[in-house]
């Protein structure tokens, strides 16, 4: 009988259907890898597993009995623990009592017994060769630290069941044989164990099955023993790569930006390249490898330490979004919802946001120009909407997205920079902001675009650049960027 | 961790930097206290003379107990404008029963005003922790609310000494051990919040909650419950705070602490307890609410004009978050500097 168990779950966020009639049985003493593109599902059932969200519809089988799990403290008691994929860390507090927060061992009296903590913690450290100072603030700390104290935190708990949401993405080869051998041992112990990774090669080391999602929808549950990595591949993609990404061929032109040995001290060093007119540029690595801040810093939002960068053979004012935006540079930021739009205001006064003074009439704002404005760029990116005085908060992801990029098209930039374009937005549409990159670049716009997402980064790409640790460690053309190249110059594996 | 009493382990350069650092939050205090004291007695002997110092240990009770409880709120990234006029409400209800009811015993009196204190601290909670009012409005209108109460039932009416028994009013007045005894009630709450804070799981899920409020609730944290008893440990200190208030001054009406709130949140964020929660020790804000006392009483002593007394406040609140913000960005920028020479 199953530890932990789905059975026929569905959850919705408004209109986004995240999981449809998914059914999971995870079995003691066996890995089960849970593959899938970027939005396929996988986090939502994760934050269902571990009672963060709970299912509109179908159940969870503790056991083999239903249970409703009202939060993480509920999922928590039934021996689930979680590695979440952002590390979820109290910056203020030490790294021991991050690890043992809301449990931690107590005395008699009640009193948190900081003896056993520090022991506790001192042989879950000597087992994951971490070399961290137990008492030193979280605040600080590296991603890959963050990712192990999280580790640390997870195999503390003595879990029946531990859930790991890509936890080794940024991790070195080390650490991840570490951990794989203290995930083994549980595992053998009886311990059921989830996992999720963008590397096939650890969840065919790790893992015994598999179930893969797509969009939502379970498509298929195997035994890791009866397939290879190329079914798994077409089990996760199960579409035309092509039509998804549909690059067209530009001719490179002109240099328009140019960054000139760009350096934030302990963020990014020394990164220089050049983005011609006619290109689509990626910027690839791991999560923390420092790429947003490099476009960040491009943009003037940050204020760099050393280096420059130049627009149009014209060096550009630091830390000036001012500057970069006059001189024809447009940022579509990473986190749309925080980032990109004004949730509550209207469709159309957000496409006008960024270019005001050319919707101004005397000193007012002019309404009629703004929906014009709104309404010509609304129709070119094809977007869906009621009414274009509706708030942006109303539309889909994919939309939101597009006003983002109409807000930024309608000032004309020579440069676009666009930060995970497409993430958690639907396939269809994926593939529409795809299109519209390749047409823009093939009209002679410079392209530097930052994703995660390898197949984006190899469909889309003239040139992949590829970050690790701060650095920019590999340059490759689109002819020879592939899955292998990017992920092992990303994970450090190629010297530069 | 910033408390003052931990011992610092021998360790790696982080957490040397970080210790110095959080240490010097408190530290800086005891230095200012020191100089404050050292300066002002140099001038004028007779400020550092046992009534002197007895004084401003008075002084200060009432304003570090409230700064206790205030910290505990703010530690969780919230805070409460309302506890004046919670010591106001229980300070003018409790005076009033001692002088209409004199056969209700003092005790129950006291037990009572800490009860109205936790039930004005819950409904703050329930905003706060249930509603998901932010604690700035929601802690503005009780604020306005309570007062609102508190005048309703006061109708204009004042109570003097004259009208409550002496055995209540030498509450205010006397001494134990040498110590004044609202001084050390505070010091007694002092002691045991501080402990709780270090050494409770509800203590150090305070902190969580205030460093990182979504990571709290993925660690399992039931933070609604924990906010709500933030608030009502501050309303019982507020509460008890009231009945200090009356027995030390006597003449209670209406208006009791109309204002204080300012001065206790001053103390806290003087004493270096983070306003965005997450770190500081009630330690901390109760040498705060010391310093604060400690200047007011030297400034007088010093003749120094009292309208001058609330701008220099307000010049040593505004010092005290400058160092605080420079000491954050010079610790933020130390740390990202040594990732990148540890990364090399």
């Amino acid at each position: 009988m199953a530890v932990l168990a789905l059975s026929d779950v569905s959850k919705s966020f408004g209109a986004v259907r995240a999981l449809r009639g998914v059914s999971l049985k995870l079995e003691a003493g066996e890995a089960h890898a849970l593959a899938g593109e970027n939005g396929a599902g996988k986090s939502t059932l994760v934050k269902i597993l571990s009672g963060v969200h709970r299912p509109d519809t179908g159940q969870i089988l503790l056991n083999g009995s239903p249970v409703t799990f009202g939060g993480p403290a509920d999922a928590r008691h039934a021996g689930v623990a979680v590695i979440y994929q952002e590390p979820t860390l109290f910056p203020d507090l030490s790294i021991v009592e991050n690890i043992f927060m809301g449990r931690q061992p107590r005395t008699r009296f009640g009193r948190i017994d900081r003896a056993a903590m520090a022991e506790q913690t001192g042989r879950l450290f000597a087992g994951l060769g971490v070399e961290l100072d137990p008492e030193q603030a979280a605040r600080g700390l590296s991603i890959a630290d963050q990712q192990l104290v999280e580790i640390a935190k997870a195999l503390s708990r003595d879990a029946k069941v531990l859930i790991m949401d890509e936890p080794t993405a940024a991790l070195s080869g080390n650490e991840v044989a570490r951990l794989f051998g203290v995930v083994k041992a549980l595992r053998e112990q009886g311990c059921a164990v989830l996992f999720i990774s963008h590397r096939l090669d650890e969840i065919f080391e790790l893992c015994q099955r598999v179930t893969t999602l797509r969009d939502g929808t379970p498509v298929a549950e195997d035994l890791i023993a009866d397939i290879t990595p190329d079914d798994l591949v077409r089990r996760m993609v199960g579409r035309d790569l092509d039509a998804l990404y549909p690059k067209q061929d530009g001719v490179p032109g002109e240099v328009a930006l140019e960054v000139h040995r760009l350096t934030r001290e302990g963020v990014f060093t020394d990164v220089s390249f050049r983005v011609r007119r006619g290109e689509i540029v990626a910027l690839a690595g791991l999560v923390g490898a420092g790429r947003t801040e490099v476009v960040r810093a491009i943009f003037g939002i940050d204020r760099q330490d050393a280096g420059w960068v130049e627009v149009g053979g014209r060096r550009l004012r630091p830390a000036s979004p001012t500057a970069a935006m006059a001189a024809g540079l447009a940022l579509v930021p990473e986190d749309r919802r925080q980032q990109g739009l004004v949730m509550d205001l209207s469709i159309d006064r957000n496409i006008a946001l960024a270019g005001l003074a050319e919707v101004r009439r005397g000193p007012l704002i002019s309404r009629a120009a703004e929906h014009a404005r709104a309404q010509d760029w609304a129709v070119r990116l094809r977007l869906k909407f009621a009414r274009l005085s509706d708030p942006v908060g109303v539309l889909s992801g994919g939309n939101q997205q597009k006003v983002v990029l109409a807000k930024w098209l309608a000032r004309k930039p020579s440069v676009l920079i666009v930060d995970e374009p497409t993430r958690g937005i639907d396939v269809g549409t994926k593939a529409e902001v795809h299109r519209l990159l390749s047409e823009l670049a093939v009209g002679g716009m410079a392209v530097l675009m930052v994703s995660s997402e390898l197949p984006e980064v190899l469909g889309m790409a003239d040139r992949v650049l590829v970050m690790h640790e701060g650095r920019l460690v590999a340059e490759l053309p689109r002819a020879s960027a592939t899955e292998e190249s990017v992920m092992s110059a990303a994970t450090g594996r190629t010297a530069a | 961790m910033t408390a003052l009493s931990e011992a610092t382990p021998p360790g790696h350069g982080g957490r040397r930097l970080f210790d110095r650092v959080t240490r010097v939050r408190e530290l800086g205090i005891v230095l200012a206290l020191a100089a404050l004291f050292g300066v002002t007695g140099a001038v004028n002997p007779t400020f550092l003379s046992f009534g002197s110092i007895r004084d401003i240990l008075l002084n200060s009770a009432i304003v570090a107990m409230l700064a206790v409880g205030q910290t505990l709120v703010i530690v969780t990234r919230n805070v409460d404008l309302s506890i004046s006029s919670i010591v106001g409400l229980t300070g003018f209800g409790g005076a009033l029963v001692l002088a209409d009811s004199p056969a209700v015993p003092i005790a129950v009196v006291i037990a009572g005003c800490v009860a109205l204190g936790v039930v004005c601290g819950a409904i703050n909670g329930l905003l706060v922790g249930v509603a998901k009012v932010p604690a700035l409005v929601a802690t503005l209108g009780t604020l306005y609310a309570f007062r609102g109460i508190d005048y309703a039932w006061a109708g204009g009416r004042q109570v003097n000494a004259a009208d409550m028994p002496e055995s209540f009013l030498s509450l205010g007045s006397r001494s134990v051990l040498g110590l004044p005894l609202l001084a050390l009630v505070a010091l007694i709450v002092l002691l045991a919040v501080g402990w709780m804070l270090r050494n409770l799981r509800a203590g150090r899920e305070l902190y969580a909650i205030g460093s990182n409020p979504d990571a709290a609730v993925l660690a399992g944290i039931q933070v609604r419950r924990r906010i709500m008893t933030a608030f009502m440990a501050n309303g019982a200190l507020a509460g008890l705070a009231g009945v200090m208030w009356a027995a030390r001054f006597g003449t209670v009406d209406a208006t009791v602490a109309t204002g204080k709130e300012l001065d206790v949140i001053a103390a806290v964020v003087v004493g270096g307890v983070a306003i965005f929660g997450g770190s500081g020790t009630v330690f901390g804000a109760a040498l705060g609410a010391l310093l604060l006392t400690g200047i007011t009483s030297a400034l007088a002593v010093l003749r120094v004009d009292a309208l001058a007394q609330t701008a220099i406040n307000g010049a040593l609140l505004i010092a005290a978050i400058v160092l605080d913000r420079v000491l954050a960005l010079r610790v933020a920028a130390a740390l990202r500097r040594r990732r990148y020479r540890d990364a090399r």
